[in-house]
């Protein structure tokens, strides 16, 4: 199934490029715009009530924290066991690729708030049971939310992104690796300098969509008491009764969180070369 | 946990919660139809308008789609939720109403609807540029107005292109869902939540509901491909 976001990727603009790019964005219509936007959030700004934001802030940067630790964690670790759920599917014997493509499949067709609570109430209840658990150096760790939080959003983004390098790994061209295997390179090496590389490079620009789209999975972990950032709003808004300003503010936040992202990746993606 | 698993706890009937189960379930289908059809709604009404509209209106699409890429679903439906039923009381009270209680159902497809609208917007835009122009010219050639166009030619013609992009949009939709648990919409996942919780057999009722959801996404998967072969009769075979 083709992904959602496939950006493709920019040549690096140059300065005169970008001069002429900005002065086709400051159209007299967006300039406008531009200013109705300003006085609406000067007016927001001016008649809402945002006392509580400096008592709070510094919950919210640690939140901020949580948030970027589940997000960086859950897209090293889950991309670690992409790869062999994706090179699984596409060569490996058939146990193996049916067990890749059954954990895929029950993954990407179950909700993922679903299997956080599986997680954490199930596993958890489960682990209490075992005094061989209780009694382990684990424990301490286990009888917190924020392992249960990580495991279910890696699960989750192994198994998207797994589909994700299947679709790679398939996709580079056979005489690629046909002349690599002429050129006598082994197994292990050919997949290390050329296949590997290759299906990487094809999966990056889904890879970047694919880690947006955790950014927006992370505030889940909220509803099993891990205080990330939507955490903290929540505590605000049901301690001050604010309905409006903290959600606002939230939708601030994400917006210049998956807007730097952006820019992050595709700086990344450009830095890398793509020889054909 | 240890003793083995009671699956009577599964029965339809009042000490089972199998009953309770498949009502919330049906509620899940419900929001996600609804959802995905005001999706679509939106979504053709959002792809026009960056094709077709002004300056002002493209922007205007562009911003919202940004915004709803940009943001999770999860805030967003909070927000909806809120602007909508704040909006709504205000505007019943307005017109002389004293109470006015939204309908759960209502909300729920609002809110799903006004997520997948941003997606749907970008799905159609593309595939209504995939189009060949000379079919929409000559459509006009022939002097059909502007919505016969749409509704004989450019959204006919534009259906195979958008499958694939909307089924992937309803799978979002049967799980986006679940998100509405935490507004507090009984649908089957607050229902297995509270099944769980009550009897304590969370592996029965996490997984039974798991099951739930994946027969959804397998049996819609299955028509999808169906309507998609059937949606590129006669086009190129390769793709």
């Amino acid at each position: 199934m083709p992904d959602i976001d496939i950006a493709t990727p920019l040549a690096p603009a140059s300065a005169k490029t970008m001069l002429h790019g900005l002065r086709g964005f400051f159209l007299p219509h967006r300039i406008a715009m531009a200013l109705i936007a300003l006085a609406a959030l000067a007016a927001m700004i001016a008649y809402m009530d945002w006392s509580w934001l400096p008592a709070y802030l510094p919950r919210l940067w640690s939140g901020l924290g949580m948030t970027m630790i589940m997000l960086v964690a859950s897209v090293g670790i889950g991309f670690l066991f992409a790869l062999p759920l994706g090179l699984a599917q596409v060569a490996g014997p058939w146990p193996l690729r049916w067990m890749s493509l059954g954990f895929c499949t029950v993954v990407r067709g179950t909700p993922l708030l679903l299997q956080m609570w599986l997680f954490y109430f199930g596993l958890g209840s489960l682990f209490a049971q075992f005094p061989e658990i209780r009694e382990s150096w684990a424990w301490p760790y286990l009888r917190q939310a924020w392992p249960y939080g990580l495991i279910a959003l890696t699960v989750s983004f192994a198994a998207y992104e797994g589909e994700v390098m299947r679709g790679a790994f398939a996709g580079v061209p056979a005489g690629e690796l046909e002349a690599a295997r002429a050129f006598g390179m082994s197994r292990g090496k050919t997949f290390r300098r050329v296949w590997f590389p290759r299906a990487l490079h094809r999966a990056l620009p889904t890879l970047a969509g694919e880690i947006i789209l955790q950014l927006k999975s992370t505030p889940l972990v909220a509803t099993i008491t891990v205080t990330d950032l939507y955490a903290v709003i929540t505590r605000v808004r049901q301690s001050t009764f604010l309905t409006y300003e903290p959600l606002l503010f939230l939708v601030a936040v994400y917006l210049c969180l998956s807007g730097a992202l952006t820019i992050f990746l595709r700086w990344m993606e450009n830095r890398i070369p793509s020889g054909g | 946990m240890t003793e083995g698993i009671d699956f009577s706890l599964l029965a339809l009937d009042a000490p089972g919660w199998g009953g309770a189960l498949l009502t919330g379930f049906l509620r899940s289908v419900e929001l996600a139809v609804g959802g995905y059809a005001l999706g679509i709604v939106i979504g053709i009404i959002g792809a026009i308008a960056k094709l077709y509209g002004g300056r002002v209106t493209r922007d205007l699409a562009e911003i919202y789609t940004i915004i709803i890429r940009a943001v999770p679903e999860l805030v967003l439906m909070l927000l909806f939720y809120y602007v909508g039923t704040d909006l709504a009381n205000r505007a019943m009270q307005a017109m002389g109403y004293a109470g006015f209680d939204v309908n759960g159902l209502t909300a729920g497809i609002l809110v799903i609807g006004l997520v997948q609208g941003g997606y749907a917007t970008e799905v159609l835009r593309g595939a209504i540029r995939a189009v060949p122009r000379g079919q929409i010219e000559a459509a006009h050639a022939f002097g059909m107005s502007p919505a016969k166009v749409l509704t004989r030619v450019t959204l006919p013609a534009m259906t195979p292109h958008a499958i694939p992009g909307m089924a992937n949009l309803w799978m979002i939709a049967t799980k986006d869902t679940a998100l509405l648990a935490v507004i507090g919409f009984s649908e089957l996942t607050l229902v297995t939540r509270q099944a769980a919780s009550a009897t304590r057999e969370y592996f029965l009722f996490f997984i039974s509901a798991g099951v739930l959801y994946l027969i959804l996404t397998l049996v819609s998967n299955y028509g999808l491909r169906r309507f998609e072969k059937h949606a590129r009769r006669g086009m190129d075979a390769a793709r």
